[in-house]
Parts: C-alpha cells; sequence; structure tokens
C-alpha cells in the first residue's frame, strides 16, 4: 500500500447548517457554514460531535459528499432506525442550527484530480456519497479521466443524487453510470432485482490490465463481496480502495 | 450546545472512552481486499534492529501455549465493544528468546498494512498473536489466521493478517499514522488523530 498524504493537527470547528435537501425519504443533504475550513480531497470524511444541554456529547463519521468550495462542507447523511444521531440529523436539525465538526480524515480513500488513471465507483447504498465527491470534482477540475460508476441501490426511491447523475452522464464526458437494484427494479428494467455479481462487475466495470484505480464504498457485506470479485477478475488488490459503513452508523 | 439533541438515555453501564459508543456487533475497518492466506504458507517473522530473524510457521504458533484473554476493545471509528472472547500466543511468549535493544516495533501484514506502536505496548501481558474469536477460528475478514491484538490502544494497532514485527531503534508511522491517525493511540486519552 502507498503513503497517504500527512496532515495536520484537526481541532473541533463550529460547523452552520446554511442548506439543507432531502435526497430521498431517509437522506438529507446538509450543507454546512464551517470558518476557515481547510478544504478536503474527494473521498474523505469528517467527524461531528453533538452536545445534548446536560453536557452529554456523542461523536459520528459521516463522508463529505461534494469537492472543497471555500468554507462550504457537504455531508448526505442516511437515517439509521434506532439511530442517536442521524435522526436528529436528518428531522431535527434545523437552517442556523451548529455542530461541532473536525477534519478533514482519512488521506487513503481519495481521488486526486491529477490522477488520470481510469477510475471504477463502486457504491451499495449510502456509500455512494464519498464517490459522489469524486464525480463532482472531476467536473469542478474539468478532468477527462475515465470514470465509470456502479451504483446498487435497493429501489428506485433509494438513490441518491438521482437528477444530478442523470444530467452528469449526459453533460459530463467520460462518466459513465450503471445501477443495480436489489429490491425492486424501475419500469421497463431488462432484469430481476439481484445483487452485484462477477458479471455485473466484468460488464460495467474496467478490464484489470487497463490498472483503473478502483474505490468501493457501502456496507461491510458488499465491500467484502466487490472487493473479492475485482481481485478474482485480476486486479491489483493495491489498487482497490475501500471503506465501509458499518451497522452501527447511526 | 445542539438545540434539541438528546442523545440515548444516560445508561449506568460500563464506562467508555471518550467518544465512544457501545455495539455488540464486530464492525470491520480495512482500506483494501480481504486477504486471504491459507496457514500452510503463513508465517511470522521477528527481525531485530540487527537484522537477526526469528520464524514461526503455523504448526509453530500452535505448538506454543496459549492463552484466552477477555478483552474491550475500541475503534477510532467510535466503536467498542466490550468482553470480547479471544485465543492467542502472547507476545512474551514470541519474544522471550529474541535480544533487542529497540525501543519501537513496525508491524507488518499480509496485504501491505503496516501500524507502529512502542516495543513495550506489546509486552508484560499486554498483547498477543491471535487465532480464534467469540469460540471459533479467526474469520479473514477480521484479520485471519490470525491478527495482532492490542487492546489497550486504539483497533487500528491491531494489525489484521499480521505478518511480521520489526523491532526497531525508531519510530516509523505505519498505514493510518502516516495518514493523520495518532502514532500511539491511546483511546482513554482519545488520541485518534495526530496532535490529540
Amino acid at each position: 500500500m502507498a503513503r497517504a498524504a500527512v496532515s495536520r493537527r484537526l481541532t473541533w470547528q463550529v460547523g452552520q447548517l446554511v442548506e439543507a435537501r432531502a435526497e430521498t425519504p431517509t437522506a438529507r443533504t446538509l450543507v454546512l457554514d464551517v470558518p476557515d475550513w481547510p478544504g478536503h480531497l474527494p473521498g474523505q470524511h469528517v467527524d461531528v460531535r453533538l452536545t445534548a444541554d446536560d453536557g452529554y456529547s456523542t461523536q459520528r463519521s459521516y463522508s463529505i459528499a461534494a469537492p472543497a468550495d471555500g468554507d462550504r462542507v457537504e455531508l448526505t447523511v442516511q437515517s439509521v432506525p434506532d439511530g442517536e444521531v442521524s435522526p436528529y440529523l436528518t428531522e431535527v436539525f434545523a437552517v442556523g442550527d451548529q455542530v461541532e465538526i473536525r477534519g478533514p480524515v482519512g488521506g487513503w480513500f481519495v481521488w486526486r484530480p491529477a490522477d488520470t488513471a481510469p477510475v471504477l465507483l463502486v457504491a451499495g447504498g449510502s456509500g455512494i456519497v464519498p464517490l459522489m465527491a469524486m464525480v463532482r470534482a472531476r467536473r469542478a477540475a474539468g478532468s477527462r479521466t475515465l470514470f465509470r460508476l456502479i451504483y446498487s441501490v435497493r429501489t428506485p426511491a433509494d438513490a441518491y443524487y438521482a437528477d444530478e447523475l442523470r444530467r452528469r452522464v449526459r453533460d459530463d464526458a467520460g462518466l459513465d453510470v450503471t445501477y443495480a437494484y436489489t429490491r425492486t427494479v424501475p419500469d421497463g428494467w431488462p432484469g430481476q432485482p439481484r445483487r452485484l455479481g462477477v458479471a455485473d462487475i466484468n460488464t460495467a466495470g474496467w478490464p484489470p490490465d487497463l490498472a483503473p484505480a478502483c474505490y468501493v464504498c457501502g456496507p461491510t457485506g458488499f465491500v467484502e463481496t466487490v472487493a473479492d470479485i475485482l481481485v478474482a477478475l485480476g486486479h491489483d488488490p493495491r489498487r482497490v480502495r475501500t471503506e465501509r459503513f458499518g451497522p452501527t452508523g447511526g | 450546545m445542539t438545540p434539541g439533541f438528546r442523545g440515548r438515555p444516560r445508561s449506568s453501564g460500563p464506562k467508555l472512552p471518550p467518544g465512544q459508543y457501545l455495539t455488540e456487533d464486530f464492525p470491520v475497518l480495512t482500506a483494501g481486499p480481504t486477504p486471504r492466506v491459507p496457514v500452510d504458507r503463513w508465517e511470522f517473522v521477528v527481525t531485530t534492529e540487527t537484522g537477526q530473524q526469528h520464524r514461526w510457521s503455523w504448526a509453530d504458533l500452535m505448538a506454543l501455549p496459549a492463552e484466552t484473554p477477555t478483552v474491550d476493545i475500541h475503534c477510532v471509528t467510535k466503536w467498542s465493544k466490550l468482553g470480547t472472547d479471544w485465543v492467542g500466543v502472547s507476545l512474551d511468549t514470541l519474544l522471550s528468546d529474541v535480544e533487542t535493544a529497540a525501543d519501537f516495533a513496525f508491524v507488518h501484514s499480509y496485504g501491505g498494512y503496516t501500524t507502529n506502536l512502542p516495543l513495550e505496548d506489546l509486552l508484560d501481558g499486554q498483547s498477543w498473536i491471535a487465532y480464534r474469536y467469540d469460540g471459533a477460528d479467526l474469520a479473514p475478514e477480521h484479520g485471519g489466521p490470525a491478527r495482532l491484538l492490542v487492546p489497550h490502544l486504539y483497533f487500528w494497532k491491531s494489525a489484521k493478517w499480521v505478518r511480521g514485527i520489526q523491532l526497531r531503534l525508531d519510530d516509523e508511522p505505519g498505514f493510518w499514522e502516516s495518514a493523520g491517525y495518532h502514532d500511539y493511540g491511546d483511546p482513554w486519552r482519545e488520541q485518534r488523530y495526530q496532535g490529540d
């Protein structure tokens, strides 16, 4: 494994919610204004700390959904049933409210616009978030690097950023997006709902001899399966970067 | 501080390190695909600062006296899991015949992962090469066939798929440590990132 970037000391900063958007009935994008935000790379995440009025506090990590843009930090949070933090962030947290945030964290699961190798992104559910930051960073940098995104969701209604991804495929030359549905397929979809398999990754991904950079993000079982498939197809394990969302991310 | 945030009911349960929450699951934190290492090709190598090497095959490891630590583990991604049951060989046993003046250990794994810690944190009953978890052989996604187990530090120090330890006079940052994570990683002092 290659070395990742060295970062500086991370301190807690105050972020104020300036905008919120529903992505699905259970997922919400939060745009925070964080004065003096140091910037970040697509793929990195932040720690968010919430403190109740009796002083109790708790922290969670969330991936950043958009490339660096001044003091704006954009997160997309999936509400986890019975979660402690995510139901608050998706249902209660209101424009003007503040949280503590620190980051960016993680220098391995990142894509740099200067990288020119073809990129394969494989997202399971809310694992799309850091990969969307890469898709958006590619656009923002005017990069021509070839991108393929395979996005596995339970149903069409569970897809984040669906309209934007449609636009990007139309407008961003060299970006392909392939959906897979595990529970319900859209009307007119050729095939049954199913989990991603070898044939899907082989067809919608890149051949290993192109030495693509592969990024896989989603729930643990999904990431295990996809990473194993990529290695079995002949991809160099060192070029397969993974990020897992455990079942306890609430 | 955060208006309207109440959090979970405060329990009188076990005390956790700051910023951690309790899980009953055993989540996974890794940076890449899971290496599959057959035990007939597995070996564990300690290399001293003079270049002297000490090797153990899987059969060698199985022949050493095993311990059965029950320990709490704390992941930097904020989950903690209490009372986990392991079987493994103490590093005190493995290092008993190793002559070294080293202060630091640089741990290598199958798959290329590395991590660093002071040698003294591996000794005195504080660490094991663990090969069973919760009554079963250690699963590959949790680091099997064998992982380092150093429960008093954040769990990324407990390198999965451990392959060897280089004993060094100087400290060399490992994989996550080079990416901004703390060199030592004491959960009770919340040493998550550099400068914490």
